[in-house]
């Protein structure tokens, strides 16, 4: 126990050090900013993976940590989408995962929002588009834009939390479509 | 080859003391024509790959299956199935990849037993799959797993790429181990085409893996205290991990080298200074996680919940062919690094860490244990880099050439079996993670245990759902 006190308090409060970046704050800040305009409380979020390779949800793991301060600008990650207002899709979205996907979207409360993220969530990536056909046979159904509306689709392969952090705040800030 | 060559071979690997460490099928489902059914071993002098051509044709049996010598073949045969029309005698004729039947999941009766439908949606930020439990109580009696929603057409999508560039798709068949996959794919197309990459190009490779195996394992150590109701444990190993990603992508420019390996070498280099930098960066990472072990080892809750919990026995994961971190904290003395090396292993000599007790705090244990030694490992590639060259041309193999590639990832060995096409396309690929033979093992492990310890049993294997569903 004493060992775990010291540790803490020689560490100290990470998340406002050096590390978390100019944009970084200033990000936080508007996103505090808006939630708190918009919502009156914290934005929950809610992740759906569609299909991914699994290095999206190692950035968005990693947004959780001291250094991004999540919490801090008002943003929680709830367990059902019926509690959440925005739905963070990693994708491609693969066949056996499109009808839990729309029912994922169906169980989302309106209005609501769908922030897109990483190269296959916005095009399909290096999966391919190609099973966007419709009548295709394809295991791969390509963007998640062909499966459920999306307000805000984020790039990268992964894109980094700094990025997703701001597709976010694209989203609340422009409100559902 | 004959049916009964195929099982015999299958025998005589199982009676020396080898593993099935893949099995996959070509042909195209619903087509007919030429297929063929393959069996990759682990045997003492290396790998040993086995064709066996097919004849598809009907609901006949194509070939014996090898369920009964090796149980983890099941699930790999079904999935043959159900991607190149192969279809193996295992009476278990379900759908493992397509999704678009019924499933009827093994039902466990008796007074009071219930059911439990857990996804494919999961509450965490977590893969995709479903798990079905049967319950008595808060004691599961049974755990049966579905899995194959990520499925994505994987091995088709390498046919439809250029053969020099299908290292990324490689790298993204599991995200977390694309290091081990894209040098796996790079392994296999360097030995096809003849090309012999250059030393700092090795060592630079080496250096890309055991940084993976850190990152991964920091995050692992981290989720298993939280899990276990040890939020400090999550924050202090996520803080960390960030730590070393930002070194990372000082270093090479990206967070999780994804796009790090490329045919022929590296795609970048590694400045001195940069270097080290990085070594100092690995080297405070691994002085903090000694110092956070003794915390945990100290911390009576963690001990309680990791200690017994989630156990799969030494016997047990021998039979079912339990592979690479999960196998060695149940006393299966395999490290791809140590065993069957290839350049720069044999000259870097890590050490294996074995522990036999099977439970979450051996899985624990063999995390902590491999970390410091990648510290050790990243400490001298660092300091010992070979000059010269990080990147060589490679030209496209001749069609018709096949390739292997086999590296120790953080999870275990990933195995690659590769083959050429005319023009510098790829004829089939087949990726293949060790999570195949580890998956079953989860489902003995919860066996017994209560509902609320499988989130922490599950995170103590921490498998791949994308690596397997391909």
């Amino acid at each position: 126990m004493l060992r775990t006190l010291r540790k803490i308090g020689s560490i100290g409060l990470v998340s406002e050090a050096a590390p978390a970046t100019d944009e970084l704050l200033r990000l936080r800040r508007a996103l505090d900013a808006r939630t708190a305009a918009i919502l009156g409380r914290a934005l929950c979020i809610r992740h759906v993976d569609a299909g991914s390779c699994n290095g999206c949800e190692l950035e968005i793991q990693a947004l959780h940590n001291p250094y991004y301060n999540l919490e801090g600008c008002n943003i929680r990650f709830v367990a059902s989408p019926r509690h959440a207002d925005l739905l963070l899709v990693t994708g491609p979205v693969s066949a056996n995962m499109e009808a839990a996907l729309k029912r994922t979207y169906e169980a989302t409360p309106d209005p609501k929002l769908v922030v897109a993220i990483g190269d296959c969530g916005c095009s399909g990536g290096i999966f391919g588009e190609s099973g966007a056909r419709p009548g295709s046979d394809r295991a791969c159904r390509g963007r998640v834009s062909n499966v459920i509306p999306v307000d805000v689709a984020v790039p990268g392969c992964p894109p980094s939390p700094t990025r997703i952090l701001a597709g976010i705040l694209t989203a609340i800030s422009r409100g559902p479509a | 080859m004959s049916g009964e060559d195929w099982l015999r071979s299958a025998h005589d690997v199982a009676a020396a003391g080898g593993r099935l460490l893949s099995l996959w099928g070509s042909g195209e489902s619903g087509v007919t024509g030429e297929a063929a059914v393959y069996a990759a071993y682990l045997t003492e002098p290396g790998v040993l790959i086995i064709e066996m051509s097919v004849e598809p044709s009907g609901e006949l049996d194509h070939y014996p299956g090898l369920e009964g010598i090796f149980p983890a073949a099941s699930r790999m045969q079904r999935a043959a199935f159900d991607i190149s029309g192969v279809r193996s005698s295992d009476p278990d004729r379900r759908f493992w990849l397509r999704h678009d039947a019924a499933y009827p999941f093994v039902r466990v009766e008796g007074e009071g037993v219930h059911e439990i439908a857990v996804g494919p949606v999961h509450a965490g930020t977590i893969e995709p799959g479903h798990f079905r439990f049967s319950v008595v109580g808060e004691k599961v009696l049974r755990l049966e797993e579905r899995l194959g929603y990520t499925h994505k057409g994987i091995e088709r999508r390498f046919t439809e790429l250029p053969i020099l560039e299908a290292h990324r798709l490689a790298a993204r068949v599991s995200g977390d181990s694309a290091v081990a996959f894209s040098w796996a794919y790079c392994q296999a197309l360097e030995a096809m085409s003849g090309c012999l990459i250059p030393r700092r190009a090795v060592w630079l490779r080496a250096a890309f893996l055991e940084l993976e195996r850190i990152a991964n394992h920091l995050g692992d150590l981290g989720a298993l205290g939280n899990d276990a109701g040890f939020a400090f444990g999550l924050t202090q190993f996520s803080r960390l991990k960030e730590d070393l990603l930002r070194g990372v992508s000082a270093a090479f420019g990206q967070r999780y080298l994804l796009d790090a390996i490329v045919p022929g070498g590296t795609a970048g280099d590694l400045s001195a200074a940069a270097g080290r930098a990085l070594a100092d960066t690995v080297a405070s990472v691994c002085r903090e996680s000694a110092e956070l072990r003794t915390i945990y080892d100290e911390h009576s809750g963690l001990r309680d919940r990791f200690t017994g919990t989630g156990c799969v026995a030494p016997e047990l994961a021998a039979r079912l062919g339990v592979l690479g971190l999960v196998g060695r904290a149940s006393g299966q003395s395999l490290d791809a690094r140590v065993d069957l090396p290839c350049a720069p292993y044999q000259e870097l000599a890590p050490a294996k860490m074995l522990q036999r007790g099977g439970d979450v705090a051996a899985r624990v244990s063999v995390r902590f244990d491999e970390l410091q030694e990648s510290g050790r490992l990243l400490a001298r590639i660092l300091g010992e880099l070979p000059s010269g060259a990080h990147v060589v041309p490679i030209e496209a193999p001749a069609a018709g050439a096949f390739g292997a590639g086999l590296i120790e990832g953080w999870r275990g060995p990933a195995f690659l079996a590769l083959e050429a096409g005319p023009g510098g396309s790829i004829r089939r690929c087949h990726p293949h993670d060790p999570s195949w033979q580890n998956w079953p093992a989860l489902e003995h492990a919860i066996i017994g245990n209560i509902v609320p310890d499988f989130p922490l049993i599950n995170k103590s294997f921490n498998l791949t759902y994308s690596g397997v569903d391909l």
